[in-house]
């Protein structure tokens, strides 16, 4: 199945070579939403392909229907010039068509082996079908440098092995298209290298790639023709050679956007944050934290960069009153903050603490509620949306929902709309809104854009800082170096619990923070 | 992902569709045995609004709607009380400790403390399932079935043992006669309406309208309710706000378990007016049916007590004139149970798709 005689690259040989997936005209609503409009788009052989667009824009749903999870209202789809109906993922399959979802399809106390030939055994008895495997495995590792131990148990790999594991399961199927959904957003800036020299190798074998992302630099590096969808349609399709991501963002949210964050220099007062060798272990004895120190000052932005598990979601859920401390110290303004089981995380916002949580749609808001339930959540004890006998004031939060709504162009404006019902930009503007809007000394945020659409990108950034402009001190944890760089006036690199290293964003640069974030230490000591 | 249904339909249409194919089926059974369907409804209607029935199913739907208020006030905080049969049976025990403690002079006063004394014991009875889960994580389904059984054995001994009566019969002596409730035919009377003497029909059911709203307004316009249905919707939301999940889950499982034992004012003050074995007769789980098919919303709870008052007592009529075995009546208040409730997607997914098709070809 590795044979092929093309060269690599663009050929642009005579031979005529149906391309490896043609779309024609592809349409999908869900409802009233139209999620893909007449969608045509044509994917060389032996290319790598990048789809980029904001969140919604339909991406994951195009992919969907060509994997078999949906199917198309209207449209066909060729692989390799034949018209194919791909009802389900086995006929996804059988066409050769494999796919790396986003959140990966792994059963985790089973061993590589296991996982990769689940769903295609050969025979009713294992041992047949494993030793294939393992023959198969050994082949494939050679070939495009995907080494993987086959009997280690998935659940102890890193998350750039199992994605290796995920990689490899569709080769093991014969997958000559692979389509890898957001690949590099949970792997170190090491790890994403790997895996783009892994499909490297794979295109130099004839395999065709299609790349879903939304981070514009990986689009630049690797792919050879990029096609970029808004509001469930294909805007355009361009060699990446002659594109730039200036222009490809433009062309994702529909007018001139500023990719980088104007700022003026910090002027950072007194300590506002004092963090002294603080310490955590979670319920199965697992140290979090290993007595980490730093202090944040007011108008100062602190970026915490670093892989996610690294231990920066308990430091902003110790911060924020979620979770407890083992050990250490915590001032805010010079005055300590409780850091056992008592502490709450109302007992914080009284302490001037405010939280942008990581993931908002299990913490930061409740989803059923309406806008102006949401915009007071976790502010709702406070006297002005108190009434007499435990009753809310109900016209209290309504009235600063609409403050609240207009001030930060949230939309759609209606004040009973259930959060469920907005799209990621405009849930995280509720929840900045909120935290922003109650005048905290120090902002906790965690991925403050993460699933957020560029234009609100820009607005979100914009109000980081402006608070930090104010007086305030904010606490940035984001797993996007990009918006480290940007937006921080200091950085503080976080690896298996302690703190890699520190570096100013101007003395500083994407590589090695990366290296500090594999828990390499480059050059010496920081 | 119900974004193409309306409201009206959501709340109504669906429920209603669910009950008329569950008659649909329960017609069938009827068939099956051996009688006739059109005149089993006959009976049944007047059975339950007859002269003599109304009292009855009015008497049922008081029940239903203790119980049913109960499960909706948990299920709003997530936590699946099916500890409503034990709740009310201790509830009814309470209130046979506080009447017989005290020579009652009247009646008013008398629902009062029975009133606290029921919704205490209720409240105290599902307080320890509460406790055990969100102190130890132990499953409150689990948990509350238990208690259900153990609940009832602890009435079962106090019926022979320390409550019991002088002579053989497991029950406790009866409340004094000044503390007896009003019927719906002494209140009736007062304003000139005559209703039959013998309904079981009384004045709890006041209390039940009056637990409605005060469900409605803890659960929509109080703070506690807002924290209520934060911590239901989202338990890791509710801890970022700084919502304590222990003090939630003991207020929601202490105000449901307060409802469901209040139903033992209406069955053991107002009906036998002494604690007897098994005062509860399966109204607790009835009311998780109640609550499901009301959609843990007040008026839902009303609306869907009454349609089990109905099927209550105009099933016993059916048994009563059409010889129907009294199974069969369980089996067709099972089917309604089942339709409304764990089966309603059946309903739910055709008249979703119909609506988006009449949408898209209106737009």
């Amino acid at each position: 199945m590795s044979v092929d005689t093309l060269d690599q690259g663009r050929s642009d040989s005579a031979a005529p070579v149906a391309p490896a997936i043609e779309l024609i005209g592809v349409s999908k609503s869900f409802g009233p939403v139209q999620a893909n409009k007449d969608i045509s788009m044509t994917v060389a052989k032996g290319a790598i392909h990048g789809i980029v667009g904001e969140n919604g824009a339909g991406k994951s749903t195009l992919m969907s229907i060509l994997y078999g999870f949906y199917k198309a209202d209207a449209g066909e789809i060729k692989i390799n010039g034949v018209k194919t109906e791909i009802t389900d993922s086995h006929a996804a399959i059988a066409a050769g068509i494999g796919m790396v979802h986003q959140h990966f399809m792994l059963v985790e106390p089973f061993t590589v082996l296991e996982n990769v030939i689940m769903g295609a055994e050969d025979g009713p008895l294992l041992r047949p079908s494993l030793a294939k495997a393992r023959k198969v495995l050994t082949q494939l590792a050679k070939e495009y440098e995907l080494d993987v131990d086959p009997d280690a148990i998935v659940g102890d790999l890193s998350v750039g092995f199992q994605q290796r594991v995920e990689i490899l399961k569709a080769l093991y199927r014969e997958a000559d298209i692979l389509i890898l959904d957001e690949p590099t957003g949970v792997l170190t800036p090491a790890e994403a290298d790997h895996l783009f020299r892994i499909l490297e190798n794979l295109k130099a074998q004839g395999k065709t790639i299609v790349l879903i992302t939304h981070k514009l630099r990986e689009i630049m590096a690797i792919t050879d023709t990029v096609s970029v969808m808004r509001r469930g349609q294909m805007t355009a399709t361009v060699p990446t050679a002659e594109t730039s991501p200036s222009q490809l963002a433009d062309l994702m949210v529909g007018r001139h956007v500023l990719l980088e964050v104007e700022k003026g220099a910090p002027n950072p007062g007194e300590v506002l944050l004092e963090v002294k060798n603080l310490s955590a272990t979670d319920f199965q004895g697992v140290e979090k934290l290993k007595s980490i120190s730093f202090n944040l000052r007011a108008g100062e932005i602190l970026g915490v960069a670093g892989v996610a598990g690294n231990g920066q979601t308990d430091l902003l859920e110790i911060l924020g009153g979620i979770s407890p401390a083992t050990a250490g110290e915590v001032r805010v303004k010079g005055e300590p903050i409780d850091l056992s089981k008592k502490a709450s995380a109302a007992l914080r916002r009284e302490r001037g603490i405010g939280h942008v949580p990581e993931d908002r749609h299990q913490r930061g808001l409740v989803m059923p509620f309406q806008t102006w339930e949401n915009t007071a959540f976790g502010y709702h004890n406070k006297p002005e949306f108190s009434g007499p006998m435990g009753l809310a004031n109900q016209k209290a939060m309504l009235a600063d929902a609409k403050e609240k709504i207009e001030k930060f162009d949230i939309r759609p404006t209606s004040p009973f709309l259930p959060a469920s019902s907005y799209s990621g930009g405009n849930q995280q503007k509720i929840v900045i809104a909120r935290e922003i809007e109650n005048n905290p000394d120090v902002l906790l945020v965690g991925q403050p854009t993460r699933g957020v659409d560029i234009g609100a990108i820009e607005f979100i950034h914009k109000q980081i800082i402006a608070l930090r402009d104010s007086g305030k001190a904010v606490l940035l944890v984001s797993v996007e170096l990009e918006e480290i760089l940007a937006l921080s006036d200091r950085i503080i690199v976080m690896f298996d619990g302690v703190i890699q290293g520190e570096r100013t964003p101007e003395n500083t640069n994407e590589q090695e923070l990366g290296m500090l974030m594999a828990g390499m230490n480059p050059e010496g000591t920081s | 992902m119900n974004k193409g249904l309306p409201k009206w339909a959501d709340v109504l249409l669906i429920p209603v569709l669910s009950l008329l194919l569950a008659l649909f089926v329960s017609g069938l059974v009827v068939l099956f045995i051996g009688r006739d369907p059109i005149e089993a409804v006959k009976v049944m209607v007047q059975g339950a609004f007859g002269k003599y029935g109304i009292g009855y199913t009015l008497y049922y739907t008081t029940n239903f709607i203790f119980t049913g208020l109960a499960v909706a006030v948990a299920f709003h905080a997530r936590l699946f009380n099916i500890g409503g049969e034990g709740q009310a049976g201790l509830g009814g025990v309470g209130v046979a400790l506080v009447l017989l403690s005290f020579n009652w002079p009247n009646w008013v006063v008398a629902l009062i403390a029975a009133s606290i004394g029921a919704a205490i014991f209720g409240a105290a009875w599902a307080a320890i399932p509460a406790y055990l889960q969100a102190k130890r994580g132990s499953h409150i389904v689990i948990t509350t079935i238990m208690f259900n059984l153990i609940g009832s054995a602890l009435i079962n001994y106090l019926l022979v043992g320390p409550m019991q009566a002088p002579g053989m019969v497991p029950e406790t002596p009866g409340f004094p006669e000044a503390a007896a409730l009003p019927t719906l035919h002494d209140v009736f009377a007062v304003f000139g309406i005559a209703f039959d003497k013998n309904a079981p029909a009384n004045v709890s059911i006041f209390i039940a309208l009056a637990a409605l709203v005060f469900v409605y307004i803890l659960i929509w316009k109080t703070r506690i309710g807002y924290e209520i249905r934060a911590f239901g919707h989202s338990e890791k939301a509710a801890v970022y706000a700084g919502i304590s999940p222990l003090k939630i889950t003991m207020i929601a499982m202490l105000v449901s378990g307060a409802l469901a034992g209040l139903m033992a004012i209406n069955t053991v003050m107002g009906e036998a007016e002494r604690l007897v074995l098994d005062s509860v007769q399966g109204a607790g789980f009835v009311g998780i049916a109640v609550a499901l098919m009301g959609r843990s919303h007040p008026v839902g709870v009303l609306l869907a007590a009454f349609l089990f008052g109905i099927l209550y007592q105009g099933g016993g009529e059916l048994s009563f004139a059409m010889g129907i075995p009294r199974e069969m009546i369980v089996v067709i208040q099972a089917l309604v149970i089942m339709f409304t409730g764990s089966l309603e997607n059946i309903v739910r997914m055709p008249v979703e798709k119909l609506f988006l098709r009449f949408n898209k070809g209106g737009a």
